[in-house]
């Protein structure tokens, strides 16, 4: 089963179920029910359709989820060397982080206008809100958890706190930093289309994907729902495998999650 | 006249907080280059006797000297051996050689080129660009001595550094030990709990007791130095083994002490 050649097959070949399945659907429906499953060949036919709007819309998604995205890492960063620092900052700061992850987007997204203003700037900023607790939550523990005996080694050499930091657990924690940064990278479009449709402004051209969303799905228009529904879904694909390309990168010499991909 | 201790012993005690004395009066002195084996059942403060001497703890009582200073103010002077290499896994060989140097501040290019040196000294010359997980367990070890090497130590700590290698392993890495111990004399202390390795590299024995720890015999060992595979097949080095395990059987057998807290 390890054969590379099942990597490509088994995939492909449940990619073929599903879309036999999805056929098979859309024709048991009846005719004036098959609005609610389009074929593929219709949601491609959107596709090429709207591909204007849409492309405007991915970049304007795509330039909310980065910005976010990239605002999360660096104050998560930041923030995770903060709460490595003792426990008791953990303790004292945990709770709030948690609220803050626990309300909705859709509630926080009229606080961001009123502070930020609807458009990009609102995305953005919800964005940053949903990508950085996975990431700041795994740093820490990252920073935290690193080998005794390596801290041993680096107090032995009487290494400053600053040597032990930058030397020492920022490499050490990246690892799971990375492991954040899968799980942020794959909420963030969701985020930022989120964020959209509830902070967003079209003004300028600037509406994104779930704007584009909000849009379709008052003309009726399903097959380009289903085709924004599948651009969002490609552009968390992307950030993903930009997000895994760099931890392999970074990675793939010494760690045993990257062992296969560097051999 | 004998040259000035390099290590002093002056009664040392050690106590984690609250808990049971886990060394007792320590009094021995080690002289610029011996090379001294610690030996002894688990739990008799062998480890401990290390770290204190690396300024990893402090002691409860008594004294302790390195080089004329307290063990702190000599950290310069000295570079330990964990029982794990304790390798950084993202750092290729030569960078993890340079890892104390650098926090040392020693000169990228001085740094450079000790790494080349000690890297042939323990002969991973090849080895230099590859990480820590392309080595065998040996491979490993033999890096982290030439990382304290790096250091120019007048004193080597080594806590149990061959006791995860096969015996064969262990054996060579014993005769490169002393082989490169001809070149640098360091002086070492060596934890270990195989008698016949303590006996190979060793010119004095100190046979700990269990708690709390405390010396209880010291045996040298007058085998000439350098000392090889021939050395494992002479008389006198299996009398040695056989002597040193006698003692130690009956330290292992013997009860400890019954030793209170000092009052206050």
């Amino acid at each position: 089963m390890s054969h590379p050649a099942f990597r490509i097959l088994l995939p492909a070949l449940a990619g073929a179920l599903v879309l036999a399945l999805w056929y098979g659907i859309h024709f048991y429906l009846t005719a004036e029910m098959r609005f609610l499953l389009p074929t593929p060949g219709a949601i491609l036919d959107a596709f090429v359709e709207h591909r204007g709007a849409l492309a405007r819309a991915t970049w304007n998604t795509a330039q909310g989820a980065l910005l976010g995205f990239g605002l999360a890492i660096v104050v998560s960063f930041a923030l995770a060397i903060l709460l490595s620092l003792s426990s008791l900052v953990r303790t004292s700061l945990y709770p709030y982080l948690m609220a803050l992850q626990m309300t909705p987007l859709p509630v926080l997204a009229p606080i961001c206008v009123i502070w930020v203003g609807a458009g990009l700037n609102s995305v953005a900023l919800l964005t940053f809100v949903i990508a950085f607790f996975p990431l700041v939550v795994n740093t820490t523990q990252g920073l935290i958890s690193t080998d005794r005996n390596l801290v041993e080694l680096f107090a032995l050499y009487r290494a400053s706190r600053w040597q032990q930091l930058f030397l020492l657990r920022v490499p050490s924690a990246l690892p799971y930093f990375f492991t954040g940064l899968r799980i942020a990278a794959t909420i963030a479009p969701i985020g930022a289309v989120v964020a959209d449709m509830n902070a967003g402004s079209s003004a300028g051209g600037g509406g994104g994907l779930g704007f584009q969303a909000v849009i379709y799905s008052a003309q009726a228009k399903y097959p380009a729902l289903f085709a924004t529904a599948a651009t969002t879904c490609l552009l968390g694909f992307v950030l993903n495998a930009a997000v895994l390309t760099l931890a392999w990168l970074t990675l793939r010499h010494w760690h045993d999650a990257y062992e296969r991909r560097d051999r | 006249m004998s040259a000035a201790p390099l290590v002093e012993f002056r009664n040392v005690t050690k106590r984690f907080g609250d808990g049971p004395l886990v060394l007792d009066r320590i009094a021995f002195a080690a002289q610029p280059g011996d090379f001294i084996s610690l030996i002894g059942p688990s739990g008799c403060g062998k480890s401990t006797a290390l770290r204190l001497l690396a300024g990893l703890s402090p002691v409860t009582g008594g004294e302790l000297i390195v080089a004329g200073r307290t063990p702190d103010a000599a950290a310069a002077d000295l570079a330990f051996v964990f029982q794990e290499p304790t390798l950084l896994p993202w750092l290729n060989v030569a960078h993890n050689i340079e890892v104390p140097q650098r926090l040392r501040g020693v000169p990228a290019e001085t740094r450079a080129a000790t790494t080349r040196r000690v890297l042939d000294l323990v002969r991973l010359g090849e080895k230099a660009a590859a990480f820590p997980r392309q080595l065998s367990g040996g491979q490993k070890m033999r890096v982290s001595i030439a990382r304290a090497l790096a250091l120019a130590p007048k004193l080597l700590l080594l806590d149990e550094p061959f006791g995860a290698l096969d015996e064969m392993t262990r054996e060579h890495l014993n005769e490169e030990l002393l082989a490169i111990r001809e070149q640098a004399a360091w002086t070492a202390f060596f934890v270990t709990h195989s008698v016949a390795e303590a006996v190979f590299l060793s010119n004095r024995i100190l046979v700990l007791a269990a708690q709390p720890g405390r010396i209880h015999r010291e045996i040298a060992v007058p085998l000439p130095y350098p000392r090889t595979e021939e050395t494992r097949l002479s008389r006198e080095y299996l009398e040695l083994v056989a002597t040193v395990s006698r003692v130690l059987r009956s330290v292992e057998a013997a009860p400890g002490p019954d030793v209170s807290p000092p009052a206050a």
